[in-house]
């Protein structure tokens, strides 16, 4: 694959090195509310970075945009006003946590470049309703572009890498890239949207191995309302089917991914699949663990994966926890950050072990 | 004093059109990039539609020029030029009273297509990568054994709006069913699928080379343009695209993936045309005065087009328009 | 048993060549070559006395046999008349009120699912 890097090299980004305006995501503010921490912490403790993380920025509104509840004057107003907020509070470069998110940003600045007419609108709504005013911002980046940009300085503070402490293999890791960081302008995503290399580079710099298997492009059937209603969910969940058959024989110790809502749904559809089908995936039957980007450098700067969150997973992380010989307590695992009893799953086979319905076990 | 004429381009469209004026008692001088002269059929192994071995007609060219003592200066790039002089990318300049700028097209750069794997992808070859192989007598094999499943895609970088090639490069759809045939000649037990957008027949004999195919060669012609490659487990490729006869999807994994690139217009065409103030078509390839009584002749005075300067074309266009360029120059050199 | 999630997953509609079998289309073109040099003008379709009041499309119809998709392929090629008049304008010569018939014949056992 030597051509590979070449690919790679073609499509570079600019990506700030300091002082970043951080946009929360909705949906893993309550999925994965460790990731965004463990974001702060890496650039603010291990790196010295400054970042501003603002109380009075809300939802993007991209999901309803999407799901055509929310119209594209309004969305173009609520990201004029983040912008406008991250003038005000002195920062130029926003650094977003959800793909969604990054593509509405990209998509809303490109449509006031190539339609001046409907940012000038904007500015007027903004006006209006906030008495506020529009500063385009310098650069805007994905959460996973600013820990790509540090893969170097995180690997030079490791305290674990991406390796089997067993065999000392590299682990094999399937990379997913949320289909709105490079698929809508291939030039915002580091390496394209063909072959991106944002998570790749992570993987290699930590010391695992990538894994390109036949359905790596396709996307994870998120699609906004094909989730939200319930008569379309069959082929969302089909999506995570199709790609998780695609990489079974691979035996991926785990997915990482860089955007909220595929790390939700390859998850938690691996649940779904084996309580529809009996289908199990990954090496010992137990589901395949899927990760995000932050997550993974947690690990790998060895933080404890119950303060990374990973406790919220559906597909039980343990098992690669042991692989890569992360100390853990496992009876801490649900426990709140005060030390209190927060509850747990129902069984399934995905993480609380086998009940009693019978899985075919696909590795 | 005998006049002399700067041909730019030693491939078969210089070469036939200095063995012209060369009989007709004219002075004509090759200036070819390469080391040797034939241009780009040099490495082609067997012509369409009738599996013609690109080496005669390279070689009885050659031969034609030798023969008349042509002047050919090799490993020679033009960097400027007009209708009375060339320069070189060594600083030196050559003069002479006229001249046909016969300096071809550029094969289509496969990798820019990232979504077919080339370059990336063990497997993935290009039509001109075929004609290669066939040319050394080395076949496309898979771990030694031959291949059981080969697909061609028609069209990679012709008719392509997102790598700026809006046009038909003519020749790829008559070469993907003449490199299907051979490759089932050579390997009896493969299926071989041609992926296509229209298959334009429009030379003689091609029609009836593409009926062929389907009947004698059992060729499987699938209309819908691939979407994109990816590697199976196995080291074979999968493939995906729209079996748009019955508007199904269509998903299938391939021992080999040949590309069937176009024909592009040359990086330097733009500086020469500039250094001549010639005009250039929206394609990049340069703009003939017309494209009937003109289509050899520039807009400027004592400079003539030959071949696929101006457009994709055939071998056969390729040497008629070398001698009807041949013939202008000869008519204008009389009338000064 | 299963939980009910209330919707399941969706199979896919791709024609999967790595799967299907090409031997009962193969059987149709052994006795009929001709019909793989069909060009998919869709004459035989236009001109079709059943297609204009079903959906019973001949082109699509053959071209799926090729492709070793059968499913509902009996019941439909049983929607054909039998008139002959595709085989009057098809541009390629091909036979098709023959392969109609071989069709039936070799596909007559695959009952509709």
């Amino acid at each position: 694959m030597a051509g590979r890097g070449a690919s790679w090299s073609e499509y570079q980004k600019q990506i700030a090195d300091d002082h970043y305006y951080y946009a929360r995501s909705c949906i893993r503010q309550n999925f994965f509310p460790g990731s965004e921490r463990a974001f702060l912490r890496i650039l603010g403790e291990e790196l010295g970075r400054d970042i501003c993380d603002d109380p009075r920025h809300t939802s993007c509104t991209g999901i309803g945009y999407h799901s055509d509840i929310v119209p594209l004057e309004t969305i173009m107003t609520v990201v004029a006003r983040q912008f406008a907020l991250m003038a005000e509070a002195g920062y130029e470069h926003l650094v977003t946590s959800c793909i969604t998110s990054f593509g509405i940003y990209n998509e809303i600045l490109n449509t006031w470049e190539e339609f001046p007419e409907t940012e000038e609108r904007t500015r007027r709504y903004l006006k209006e309703a906030t008495g506020r005013e529009l500063v385009l911002p310098k650069s805007v980046s994905h959460t996973s572009d600013v820990v790509y940009h540090f893969r170097e300085q995180i690997a030079a503070r490791a305290r674990r890498r991406l390796v089997n402490v067993q065999t000392g293999e590299p682990l094999r890791v399937v990379e997913h890239i949320g289909c709105h960081y490079a698929k809508i302008f291939p030039k915002s995503g580091i390496g394209g949207a063909e072959f991106p290399y944002v998570l790749a580079g992570m993987i290699e710099s930590w010391g695992g191995t990538c894994i390109d298997y036949p359905e790596r492009r396709h996307c994870c059937g998120f699609g906004f309302r094909n989730y939200l209603v319930q008569a379309n969910r069959g082929y969302s969940i089909a999506n995570s089917h199709k790609k998780l058959e695609s990489m079974a024989p691979y035996k991926p110790d785990f997915i990482v991914a860089n955007c909220p809502g595929c790390s939700m749904f390859l998850d938690k559809w691996q649940y779904a699949i084996a309580e529809m089908e009996g289908t199990t995936y990954g090496a010992d039957g137990r589901g395949i663990p899927v990760l995000t980007y932050e997550e993974m450098a947690g690990l790998v700067l060895g933080y404890d994966p119950w303060e990374l969150g990973m406790q919220f997973h559906q597909v039980d992380v343990e098992p690669l926890l042991r692989k890569m010989g992360v100390e853990f307590d496992p009876a801490a695992k649900y426990l709140g950050r005060d030390g209190k009893y927060i509850g747990r799953p129902e069984a399934a086979v995905v993480n609380s072990g086998p009940d009693k319905r019978v899985y075919r076990i696909r590795e | 004093m005998t006049k002399r004429i700067l041909i730019i381009g030693g491939g078969i469209a210089g070469m036939r059109s200095a063995v012209s004026l060369a009989d007709a008692g004219l002075h004509p001088v090759v200036i070819e990039r390469e080391a040797v002269l034939g241009g780009k059929v040099r490495n082609w192994h067997a012509l369409f539609p009738t599996f013609t071995p690109a080496a005669g007609i390279v070689e009885e060219l050659r031969a034609a020029v030798a023969a008349r003592g042509i002047e050919v200066l090799t490993g020679c790039t033009a960097v400027r030029f007009d209708a009375r002089r060339v320069e070189l990318a060594d600083g030196r300049t050559i003069e002479g009273d006229a001249a046909i700028l016969a300096s071809g097209f550029t094969l289509f750069d496969a990798g820019i297509k990232e979504e077919y794997g080339y370059g990336l992808y063990e497997h993935v070859y290009t039509s001109a990568d075929i004609e290669r192989m066939l040319l050394a007598g080395t076949l496309p094999t898979v771990n030694g054994a031959a291949p059981r499943r080969i697909a061609f895609l028609h069209c990679v970088g012709s008719r392509d709006e997102k790598v700026c090639q809006k046009h038909c490069s003519r020749v790829c759809c008559i070469t993907g069913v003449k490199q299907a045939m051979e490759l089932k000649q050579r390997f009896p037990g493969a299926e071989i699928f041609n992926f296509y957008m229209d298959i334009r027949m429009f030379g003689p004999g091609y029609e009836e080379l593409y009926r062929e195919a389907q009947l004698r060669s059992n060729i499987h012609f699938i209309r819908g343009r691939i979407s994109e490659a990816a590697p199976t487990f196995d080291g074979r490729i999968q493939i995906k695209a729209e079996d748009t006869l019955t508007g199904r999807p269509l998903r299938m994994s391939v021992d080999l993936l040949v590309l069937l690139v176009g024909m592009r217009a040359n990086d330097d065409n733009a500086a020469l045309a500039a250094s001549a103030g010639l005009e250039t078509a929206p394609s990049g390839f340069l703009a003939p005065r017309d494209l009937f009584l003109g289509n050899i002749r520039s807009s400027v005075e004592g400079i003539f087009y030959a071949g696929t300067i101006t457009a994709p074309k055939t071998i056969g266009e390729t040497l008629n328009e070398a001698v009807a360029a041949a013939e202008a120059v000869a008519a204008y050199l009389k009338n000064r | 048993m299963a939980l009910d999630f209330g919707y399941g997953i969706s199979k896919p509609r791709t024609i999967d060549l790595d799967r299907n079998e090409f031997y009962k289309g193969n059987a149709v073109l052994g006795k009929m070559p001709e019909l793989q040099s069909c060009i998919g003008c869709g004459s035989c379709t236009a001109t079709c006395t059943a297609g204009a009041l079903t959906d019973f499309n001949f082109r699509r119809l053959h071209t799926l046999i090729r492709r070793g998709e059968f499913k509902g392929i009996y019941d439909e090629i049983n929607k054909c008349m039998l008139c002959g008049k595709c085989r009057l304008t098809c541009p390629r010569g091909i036979n098709t009120r023959g392969v109609v018939q071989l069709i039936k014949r070799n596909m007559g056992y695959l009952q509709p699912e």
